[in-house]
């Protein structure tokens, strides 16, 4: 059901609970996809405001992560920087349908070739 | 319910003006209920004909579960019968379902080949169970749980007795699975999330209602994904995709629903997830309303009644020119399953702004969780004790600002409307004298005051003196707002020692205490039994958690990976650019030119960017992508090496000089000896990471003095000191003792470590840990107490024995393979690679 709008990348299940996955886009950026405790599904840009680190690597909690290099918190809802640090990270639009996960076309192309205009 | 209109009535008022024909598709709880709202608004105004695909008149859908529980009959559950349908003079087509509408024609045509013109038509077909298209799901045996049908089907299967499967472990499934249970089943539920009802509860709550359903029997698989369903006539059983085969006699498929749009869509109706209506329940065409599970109203499906019940009101409102309009609504779950109280309602994902209050009895197994956001309730997951689900509610739909009550909202409405009672002091201050502070060891409000009065003016005095908080420590709030009403400003404050975290009262040690005196053996659990205030933890206290479990536990912990620092969870230390290093373990410091070739191939073949002597006597390899680990580990397994844990809180390396073999100073066989240990005591979890060195005289070239542990050896045997760090704060080890053959130095080794393991707080190296508790206590526990020496030796063995062995070895065989592969991949210009 891959359409316009949304790519589908796969069911929900592969998605650890309390963790994340990669999903690199060819000459573009790589996106971190995360589960929460509650199930529900994010995604963001997988590069830490602060210097880069990867998040889908940290450890999630609530509705947060704490970045594996320096731990700052991410909110997985905003993409921005918890607490006293100041930063964000691109939040890329997702939606569950019959148990998988679409991810949106034009941000996750976001910086590619194939951006669309 | 109905108006009070005769038959004679209506056939005046029909002669008058010929009434619109209003045409219903779905004889369920929505189709019929629009029309009794319709009818109590205006009796005459329609002819209406309802069809039905069901042969039945319609019936409360909801209660088919307590009909397979057997505590109903379906004449129980019969909403309205033959007499309403004739007393409104509403012609039910029933067991007749509508094939067609013909929007042109304003006609629908039925599977009996009637033909039946509308003015108005009503389509309100419900849900379609949602069957998931394994091999084997159309074999005989496998039905759904949608209407009274599939229930004589499942109490036939019943009869026999034997084995039934449900898979699905939301609200429909778990009802099923009680239903099949108590007709004397052997129930197992497969559910593909980690936490059962996962869309209404949250971690804790779904660990709670697992542990209930397990006690009364019935099998529950998180995680279970049905790759299977086995049999040649009937089905037999089930396979999971990691290979597991389940008996069955009877599969029940509840894995959910979706909208019956079929009709709708081949009318070509605006049909997106369900039928697209405005807040007058029209579809796009003008003519067509659409009701029930079977519209999408504001981009929102939904599943439960309530919402039926409002959509039905502002359709009758619409239909009967009075148009109100309906703005979409909040939902609440209650699972209908005898003995088990349970409620959520609204947004519990969490969230930034929003703030997590908690409140946990452990001793009636309740689990309370509200959620607010800028003062208002947002979220309410209740269970154990939902006897103000529906003020949570209420406050939740009013959107109540609920600033005023904030402090009490957890203790519920009786506590909260109380008024002055906001401050939990003046809560504790209303108690009786006999009211029980403490349940463990049964001691009052009266003893805990005179105990205070008596002199003790803190915690630890209240402990010793009436043992009130002195087990379980649950309590301790409650005794520190006593010594606080009864002392005033003489109360020194709360304790000193610090909490765990900011999810919990207790300390490290209470912690680990009760962990062993109540066998507590996961993390839910323990954070149920321990009152923690967060649904889920922290970064700080899950890792820690973990540890303590896997400590006390050895042979019974489950690892929980989403507990583990990232290093930890991939085996391998993260570098600033996200890749991995690697470092293979080189006992005691040496190694052979046949490791050093696969070292150098590892590093060529992998594109290592740098190959470094570490600080640690070994080579570490560095910027290895996450795919790549396992490929790596396994060529270095091959070589025969395993992990390092340099990345673990864990023993990391021995470091050892040449020792007597070689150099022209040595008393002892340094080298030989850190091998030993090395071998000894490598895989072990420890609170820290822990480093030992064995130097063969005192010139301690392997700066053994540095070292958590460090061994020098003397012409009449070992010097064994400890408590040595050389990082942040430089810290020379204290002497331990002398002994004089490797056996015992080894026996002393592991002593010494099961101590730490047992006793440290999570993330104290030693050097903080033996300044905390004094060598003469180290000393005690190793030295003087031989038995207690070797029952520790003993614990470490044992757990060496689980513990110990290559983490590399398990993921380079495949084991938590996803932790290293994408979960798909984008090439914008080339199709799209979804994982397998
Ligand atoms: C690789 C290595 C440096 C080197 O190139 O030599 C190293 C590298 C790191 N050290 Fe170290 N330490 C290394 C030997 C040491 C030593 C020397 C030793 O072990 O003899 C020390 C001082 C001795 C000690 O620990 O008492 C040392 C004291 C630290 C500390 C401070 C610990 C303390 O208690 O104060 C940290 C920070 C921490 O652990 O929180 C640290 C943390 C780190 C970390 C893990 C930093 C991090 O969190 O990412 C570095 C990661 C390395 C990596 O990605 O592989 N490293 N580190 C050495 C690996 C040894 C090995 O083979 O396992
Ligand atoms: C076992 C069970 C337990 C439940 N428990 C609860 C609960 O505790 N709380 C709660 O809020 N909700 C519960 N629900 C959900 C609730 O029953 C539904 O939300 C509700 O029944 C939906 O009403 P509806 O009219 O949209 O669909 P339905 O009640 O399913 O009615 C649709 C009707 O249309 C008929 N139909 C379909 N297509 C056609 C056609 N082409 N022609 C003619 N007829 C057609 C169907 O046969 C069906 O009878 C439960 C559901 C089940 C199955
Ligand atoms: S000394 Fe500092 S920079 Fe060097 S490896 Fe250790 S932690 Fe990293
Ligand atoms: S890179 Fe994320 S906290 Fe530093």
């Amino acid at each position: 059901m891959t359409d316009a709008k949304w790519i589908d990348i796969g069911p929900v299940d592969q998605l650890p609970a309390l963790g994340a996955r990669t999903l690199p886009v060819q000459g573009g950026q790589e996106i971190a996809i995360f589960r929460t405790s509650t199930g529900a599904i994010h995604a963001l840009a997988n590069k830490c405001p602060h210097k880069a680190g990867p998040l889908s690597e940290g450890i999630v909690h609530d509705s947060s992560v704490t970045c594996p290099l320096h731990n700052w918190r991410i909110s997985l809802l905003t993409g921005e920087a918890l607490g006293e640090d100041k930063g964000c990270v691109p939040v890329i639009p997702i939606k569950i349908d019959a148990g998988r996960i679409y991810i949106d076309r034009s941000a996750a192309l976001a910086g590619t070739a194939a951006e669309p205009a | 319910m109905n108006a009070p209109v005769t038959i004679d009535d209506k056939q005046k008022d029909s002669s008058q003006y010929p009434r619109e024909r209003l045409v219903v598709i779905g004889n369920g709880m929505a189709g019929c209920r629009a029309v009794e709202e319709i009818l109590s608004r205006d009796a005459d105004r329609y002819a209406i004909t309802i069809f039905g695909a069901e042969p039945r008149v319609n019936y409360d859908r909801i209660m088919l579960s307590p009909v397979l529980a057997g505590d109903k009959a379906f004449e129980d559950i019969i909403i309205n019968d033959q007499n309403w349908y004739d007393d409104n003079d509403i012609s039910l087509m029933s067991g007749d379902a509508v094939i067609a509408i013909k929007r042109d024609a304003k006609e629908v045509v039925s599977a009996s080949g009637a033909v039946t013109p509308y003015d108005r038509l009503l389509i309100a077909t419900g849900s379609d169970p949602f069957i998931i298209p394994v091999p084997g799901h159309k074999l005989p045996g496998v039905i759904t749980f949608r209407d009274l049908d599939d229930v004589d089907k499942m109490l036939a299967a019943a009869e026999g007795g034997g084995n039934a499967v449900v898979i699905g472990g939301g609200l429909l499934g778990l009802e099923a699975a009680h239903g099949l249970s108590l007709r004397g089943m052997q129930v197992t539920v497969l559910h593909l999330m980690p936490t059962l009802m996962e869309r209404q509860l949250d971690e804790a709550a779904g660990f709670l209602l697992k542990s209930e359903l397990e006690r009364r029997g019935q099998t529950i698989i998180t995680q279970a994904d049905t790759a299977e369903i086995l049999g040649d006539s009937h089905v037999t059983g089930v396979k999971l995709k990691d290979g597991t085969e389940i008996k069955a006699d009877l599969v029940v498929m509840a894995v959910g629903i979706k909208p019956s749009v079929q009709l709708a869509k081949t009318a070509e109706l605006d049909v997106e997830r369900g039928i697209v209506v405005d807040d007058h329940m029209v579809t796009s065409d003008p003519s067509i309303l659409a009701v029930g599970e079977c519209v999408q109203h504001r981009g929102a499906c939904y599943g439960l009644v309530a919402p039926l019940w409002e959509m039905c009101r502002s359709l009758a409102d619409f239909m009967t020119e009075s148009p109100s309009g309906y703005n979409g609504s909040v939902t609440a779950t209650k699972l209908k399953v005898s003995g088990i109280d349970l409620f959520s309602a609204g947004d519990f994902s969490g969230g930034d702004d929003t703030e997590d209050i908690v409140m946990r009895d452990a001793s009636r197994g309740v689990y309370k969780r509200v959620v607010v956001k800028e003062n208002r309730l947002i979220g309410a997951v209740l269970y154990g004790d939902t006897a103000d689900g529906n003020w949570y509610f209420d406050l939740l739909k009013r959107q109540e600002d609920i600033s005023d009550i904030r402090e009490a909202l957890i203790f519920g409405q009786a506590f909260a409307s109380g008024g002055a009672t906001l401050d939990p002091d003046s809560a504790v201050a209303a108690l009786s004298l006999d009211a029980e502070i403490c349940g463990c060891n049964g001691v009052t409000k009266g003893q805990v005051v005179a105990c205070i009065d008596g002199g003790a003016g803190d915690l630890d005095s209240v402990r010793a003196g009436c043992k009130a908080s002195a087990s379980c420590g649950s309590c301790t709030n409650l005794v520190e707002s006593l010594l606080s009403l009864s002392l005033g400003e003489d109360y020194g404050g709360a304790r000193t020692e610090t909490p765990m975290c900011k999810c919990t009262s207790f300390t490290h040690e209470d912690v680990r205490r009760n962990l062993l005196d109540k066998e507590l053996k996961s993390i839910p659990q323990v954070m149920q039994e321990l009152h923690w205030t967060t649904p889920d933890g922290c970064a700080s206290c899950r890792p820690a958690l973990n540890y303590y479990l896997l400590c006390a536990w050895p042979a019974e912990h489950e690892e929980d990976p989403q507990s583990r620092f990232v290093n930890e969870r991939m085996h391998a230390n993260i570098q600033k650019d996200g890749t991995y290093s690697v470092v293979p373990r080189m006992w005691g410091g040496v190694t052979t030119p046949n490791e050093l070739r696969a070292i150098a191939d590892a590093a060529d073949k992998y594109e290592a960017r740098l190959v470094k002597v570490t600080g640690g006597q070994r080579l570490d390899i560095f910027g290895i992508k996450k795919e790549d680990l396992p490929a790596i580990w396994a060529d270095l397994n091959a070589a025969g090496m395993v992990s390092g844990h340099a990345y673990g809180k864990a023993l990391r390396t021995v470091k050892t000089c040449v020792g007597s073999e070689w150099c022209r100073f040595g008393t002892q066989d340094s080298t030989g000896l850190g091998i030993k240990t090395e071998q000894m005591t490598w895989g072990s979890w420890m609170p820290h990471k822990f480093k030992i060195a064995v130097s063969g005289c005192p010139r301690n070239c392997a700066e053994a003095s540095i070292k958590d542990l460090g061994i020098i050896c003397v012409e009449s045997g070992y010097e064994i000191s400890v408590g040595g760090n050389g990082g942040i704060h430089l810290r020379g080890t204290d002497f331990l003792c002398k002994v004089e053959t490797e056996e015992k130095a080894l026996e002393y080794i592991a002593a010494f470590i099961q101590l730490y393991r047992e006793e440290a707080r999570y993330l104290d190296r030693t050097a903080p840990w033996v300044e905390r508790v004094g060598m003469d206590y180290i000393k005690s526990r190793i030295v003087e107490d031989e038995p207690g020496r070797k029952e520790l030796e003993q614990r470490f063995l044992f757990a060496q024995s689980v513990h110990q062995k290559d983490p590399w070895a398990e993921r380079a065989a495949g084991a938590e393979d996803h932790l290293h592969k994408h979960i798909a991949e984008i090439r914008p210009f080339a199709a799209l690679e979804p994982a397998e």
